[in-house]
């Protein structure tokens, strides 16, 4: 899967959550929780989708990782790769 | 013969507007099935039949906004009707978590402001279309008979509102069924009376986590993410459990006495993107297993930020939680919602340096706070009621 195509599901799946926010407008590094206000139960819901669209488990313990767009992309295509 | 009535959604509901039959005349119903959707303050609600039987005669037609309590529909009652089997099924749980047949989805335009009473007459096309576009009709002009409004009067109108600036575009994408700003004098409306009517005392607790958050850590470990469970659900079941030894807090305060309630919905304050707020029930809360809890949950807020709430999600509740989530503040103090008694607030969990057997070390402190109406309990209850909240999380196993 291109990088391109991971950060496209990313985008959908956060759209998803918060419908209003303009996620190609969110700073890369900003903390998604303010930046688009979702709260646990919406980033359970965003780490279900990835699981059910890519088949990337993300572990508990692991969430700090995605909290921003780029870690969630990095974190995202590692696993990816690590799967091939 | 059975009535089936406008019911009140809450004590600031007056009237409210019917936007969709799920049954006709004929179709058998039963207890808790999905009849029809009703446009409130509070967005799009689906009503449920309390009544188990054949609809006789649908006696509201679409759109029509009347005040609460009247006859919507007759419903035959089975002893009446000549029930086609002779032995009576079994009573179908009151609160289905899905309906067989997920209803269809409603589209109806939010409405500015509700029409007055004395609306000015109008054709019923006229008044359809003006409803389908947010048209408010005492802003038309009739030239009907009798200054009545005729279709093409609410179509030249709708011409002007086209010319209009277009709306805002996150208006659009906004959940259909939501209407903030009626959901914000819905609010107001029953905050205000809160605070008039109720003389709320407040207390506060800090609860060590530790042994809940270790625990949701080993559970939710080895699941698949759509089984995992938040601290939410421990804290919703807490409350529910807690008022098993202090009935004080779960029930009505109706016509200057309160009634205690044997069963315990929790409702469950949900932020609605954009601003907004609406507490449905969780229905059994104290008899659900976390991860039931946990689904019916999720089902819950994804529907109440959908604008699908049913309508005993709106009244039933008994007594509320409310929770900040890992964000924002460390306490909030809610605002009991009438005719319920208590409202119990969780902060954000924080670390904070704890004394454990005489020495200082650093744990996860949740925070807990009680509102509660001073007419029927008092500070002392209400702090053992807390304590049995936080001694039910330190023993998570038990939950």
């Amino acid at each position: 899967m291109s990088a391109i195509d991971i950060r496209k599901v990313i985008q959908e799946e956060l759209n998803n959550i918060a419908p209003e926010a303009d996620i190609a407008s969110v700073d890369p590094v900003a903390d998604l929780r303010e930046a688009i206000d979702i709260d646990s139960m919406d980033f359970l819901n965003f780490v279900i989708a990835i699981h059910h669209r890519l088949g990337v488990d993300i572990p508990e313990i692991d969430y700090p990782k995605l909290v921003t767009l780029d870690g969630a992309f990095a974190y995202i295509n590692a696993k990816l790769q690590a799967q091939q | 013969m059975a009535d089936f009535l406008m019911p009140s959604l809450g004590a600031d509901m007056e009237a409210g507007t019917l936007v969709e039959w799920l049954v006709k005349p004929g179709d058998w119903v039963k207890r808790g099935d999905v009849v029809a959707v009703v446009e409130t303050q509070k967005g799009a609600i689906e009503i449920e039949s309390f009544q188990p039987g054949q609809v006789e005669k649908i006696l509201i037609g679409l759109n029509s906004k009347v005040p609460v309590g009247t006859p919507l529909a007759q419903i035959k009652t089975e002893a009446e009707g000549k029930a086609a089997v002779a032995t009576s099924p079994p009573a179908p749980p009151p609160y289905p978590v899905t309906p067989a047949v997920p209803p269809a989805m409603v589209v109806p335009a939010p409405v500015p402001r509700p029409p007055p009473v004395a609306a000015a007459a109008a054709s019923p096309a006229a008044r359809r279309l003006a409803q389908e576009r947010g048209i408010d009709l005492s802003m038309i002009r009739g030239t009907g008979p009798g200054g009545a409004i005729t279709y093409a009067d609410v179509e030249q109108r709708l011409g002007v509102a086209v010319a209009a600036p277009p709306s805002v575009p996150m208006e659009k994408k906004r959940a259909i069924g939501l209407d903030l700003d009626a959901m914000r004098l819905a609010i107001a409306a029953a905050m205000a009376r809160s605070k008039r009517e109720i003389p709320h005392y407040y207390l506060e607790h800090r609860i060590d986590v530790s042994a809940s958050e270790q625990w949701l850590t080993q559970r939710n470990e080895t699941r698949p993410p759509e089984r995992r469970l938040l601290m939410a659900a421990l804290t919703i079941k807490a409350v529910a459990l807690a008022v098993h030894r202090f009935p004080a807090f779960n029930g009505f305060y109706r016509d200057n006495k309160f009634e205690s309630s044997k069963a315990v919905h929790v409702g469950t304050a949900i932020a609605i993107r954009g601003g907004g707020l609406a507490a449905p029930a969780l229905h059994d809360a104290d008899q659900l297993p976390l991860d039931e809890l946990m689904s019916r949950m999720r089902d819950l807020i994804q529907r109440t930020r959908a604008g699908r709430i049913r309508g005993s999600e709106i009244s039933d509740s008994t007594i509320t939680v409310s929770s900040l989530g890992e964000r924002g503040v460390e306490a909030l103090y809610g605002v009991i919602y009438p005719p319920q008694v208590a409202i119990v607030g969780f902060g954000k969990t924080v670390t904070r340096p704890w004394v454990i057997d005489g020495a200082i070390g650093p744990r996860p402190v949740l925070t807990v706070t009680l509102s509660a109406d001073h007419r029927v309990s008092d500070g002392h209850t209400g702090a053992l009621f807390l304590a049995e909240i936080g001694k039910l999380l330190m023993e998570p196993d038990n939950l």
